[in-house]
């Protein structure tokens, strides 16, 4: 049998494909960070959370009305954004006057309520989630078997993230969105409504999490705590990248994760670590990030 | 760019207001331990100390870390293991708890200051996982176990901590040095530069302050301090776990100040108090403490950002 530095091919390759699904989700919740930072100047530290939120209401979905998979891709983003947008509505539109610290601890605080919620209503213990009858099995490769889910996940999110970078950087809306990113006072000078446009856009970034909660459902358990640990990472991203850039983010995104999928196979004991150690070089070298542009 | 509610410059007679509110406290904690069971005035005087460290950052410095329990948590472990392993006297096993924060500051600071703002909280949190990692593999933590069964011993020598009250005076003593030192900074000209960057840094680097300088320093100085509430605790409850180097940690002691009154003297003290005490009625509900946290959050943020210490400062029209 042949090896590649060592290593056999399929661990490799099995590796260097769970790196590609991590850095889909990656790419997806920095994706939506960033968007909401440009316009809101918010740094949502709920994500995690409504991305868990998004898992959850497929479940639910599934369990309670029979409604599967291709629903849930559907209905948990609306769902949940429409919980987003309430969100924004009602507390977050107080803030914006105020230093960036009170948006942050406010999704913070909103974060370890949604946590605590689920938490108390299913515990800490994760509910199963089946693949959807299409996607099972999985395809041989030669070199690998790659499962058809997995290969899916890739897909789907690479679409998602391709398709808000077309959104924001090339339609008429998203000229409106990166101007009131600019100037919010003089794009509603020209009769915009910049407040609904928040409210919008809050909504989306939360929706592609709840969209990347609903693709992770088959993949991990569904649980309460599977947003919280991941936020983090997703933060130390978003760090690498700079916030200032859309396609940077989904770059980093979903470059970090074939990185982290490497440490796993050449050095494990630092997979957890070494994202946080490249956002520390990163930041020594680079303080803006690698898109950023330094204030 | 706005600024932080309840950080209003000390005016008229405030300083004496102080120093009444000071003693008031001091009294109250010498005489607490007659009615209230001392481990759990130790463990919220920890935290008490752990929310000063902090606030001096935040509230006077204007930098959201959100990685403290980093500091507090490596203290922790480091006391506990040089006072089991080695069999260090408890002075020199603080001490080296404590040095070890300092350290751990130094690198964190001299990372995290080259972003502003919002960044900076992201970058404290990401450095504080990196060492919850590093603890969870590390041999010499124990892993999920943690280091247990830490001897109190002899402070140098002659005080003997496994008796509680004795234990309780030296805490007492640690903290109320601790808290003197903080405030001895904040009213120092250094704490007034500090101050200046807080409000307005470019002004602050176009008067020719180093500002970068001035965030190290006190970055430095609040991990130190965290660190000496760590390594002081893993003392009292003979224990150096996951918890405290844990990110929700670093969360707790936001809460904990933001409830008190960021930037106000005395608020942290008592966002601890009213925390701890939380948390200890509220135990058996288990995921409710989370809920009940987290709402006191959005409560603070939306409608109370003065923070119990702050509105009452407001009522007296006194800094406290």
């Amino acid at each position: 049998m042949s090896t590649i530095f060592g290593i056999p091919p399929q661990a490799l390759f099995g590796q260097l494909l769970l790196g590609l699904i991590n850095g889909s989700f990656y790419a997806m919740l920095s994706l939506g960070l960033a968007v909401i930072f440009g316009l809101l100047n918010i740094i949502n530290f709920a994500h995690g959370a409504l991305y868990m939120m998004g898992a959850f209401v497929a479940w639910f979905l599934l369990q309670h009305l029979g409604l599967g998979y291709w629903w849930a891709l559907l209905l948990a983003p609306i769902a949940v954004g429409l919980v987003g947008m309430v969100f924004e509505r009602a507390m977050l539109r107080h803030l914006y006057k105020l230093d960036h610290l009170y948006g942050l601890l406010l999704t913070f605080g909103l974060a370890l309520i949604i946590e605590g919620l689920f938490r108390n209503g299913f515990g800490s213990s994760g509910q199963p989630y089946r693949i959807p009858a299409e996607l099972q099995g999985g395809t041989n490769l030669g070199f690998m078997f790659l499962p058809n889910y997995r290969a899916w996940v890739v897909v789907a999110s690479l679409v998602v993230c391709l398709a808000t970078w077309f959104m924001i950087e090339r339609t008429r809306l998203g000229a409106y969105l990166r101007a009131a990113t600019e100037n919010p006072a003089l794009v509603q000078a020209f009769g915009i409504n910049v407040p609904r446009m928040i409210t919008l856009t809050y909504g989306f970034g939360v929706a592609l999490a709840a969209f990347a909660g609903v693709l992770a459902a088959p993949i991990y358990q569904v649980n309460p705590l599977m947003g919280s640990n991941l936020i983090i990472v997703v933060f130390a991203v978003v760090v690498i990248g700079g916030m200032g850039s859309i396609m940077g983010s989904i770059v980093t995104g979903f470059a970090l994760g074939i990185v982290e999928g490497l440490t796993k196979v050449f050095y494990p004991e630092a997979s957890n670590t070494v994202i946080f150690v490249i956002m520390a070089t990163v930041l020594l070298i680079k303080p803006a990030g690698l898109f950023g542009r330094s204030n | 760019m706005t600024t932080l509610h309840g950080a209003t410059a000390a005016t008229g007679d405030s300083g004496r207001a102080q120093i009444v509110a000071f003693l008031i406290m001091t009294g109250l904690l010498i005489a607490a331990p007659a009615v209230i069971y001392p481990i759990f005035l130790m463990k919220a005087l920890c935290f008490a100390l752990f929310a000063c460290a902090f606030n001096l950052l935040l509230g006077f410095g204007g930098l959201v870390s959100f990685g403290h329990a980093a500091f507090l948590g490596t203290a922790g472990y480091v006391s506990a293991h040089a006072a089991k392993e080695w069999g260090l006297p408890p002075e020199l096993a603080i001490l080296g708890g404590t040095a070890a924060a300092t350290l751990l500051g130094l690198v964190f600071g001299l990372i995290a200051i080259r972003r502003q703002g919002i960044y900076f909280a992201m970058v404290t949190l990401a450095l504080s996982q990196m060492v919850y990692f590093y603890c969870l593999q590390a041999p010499f933590t124990g892993g999920e176990d943690g280091i247990q069964a830490v001897p109190r011993g002899m402070m140098f020598g002659f005080i003997d901590l496994r008796q509680t009250m004795t234990l309780y005076a030296v805490v007492l003593t640690i903290f109320l040095g601790a808290f003197l030192l903080i405030y001895r900074t904040i009213h120092s000209p250094f704490g007034q530069v500090l101050k200046a960057i807080r409000e307005n840094e470019p002004r602050a680097i176009s008067l020719g302050y180093r500002v970068d300088h001035y965030k190290l320093l006190a970055f430095v100085l609040s991990a130190a301090i965290s660190g000496l509430a760590g390594a002081t605790k893993s003392l009292v409850f003979q224990l150096a776990t996951l918890t405290d180097v844990h990110w929700s940690m670093s969360g707790e002691v936001v809460l904990m100040t933001l409830l008190g009154g960021l930037g106000t003297i005395f608020g942290p003290v008592v966002g601890a108090f009213v925390i701890v005490a939380m948390q200890n009625y509220l135990a058996q509900f288990g995921a409710w403490v989370t809920i009940i946290q987290g709402a006191i959050f959005v409560i603070c943020v939306l409608l109370f950002r003065r923070g119990i210490i702050g509105e009452l400062g407001r009522v007296l029209k006194k800094a406290l």
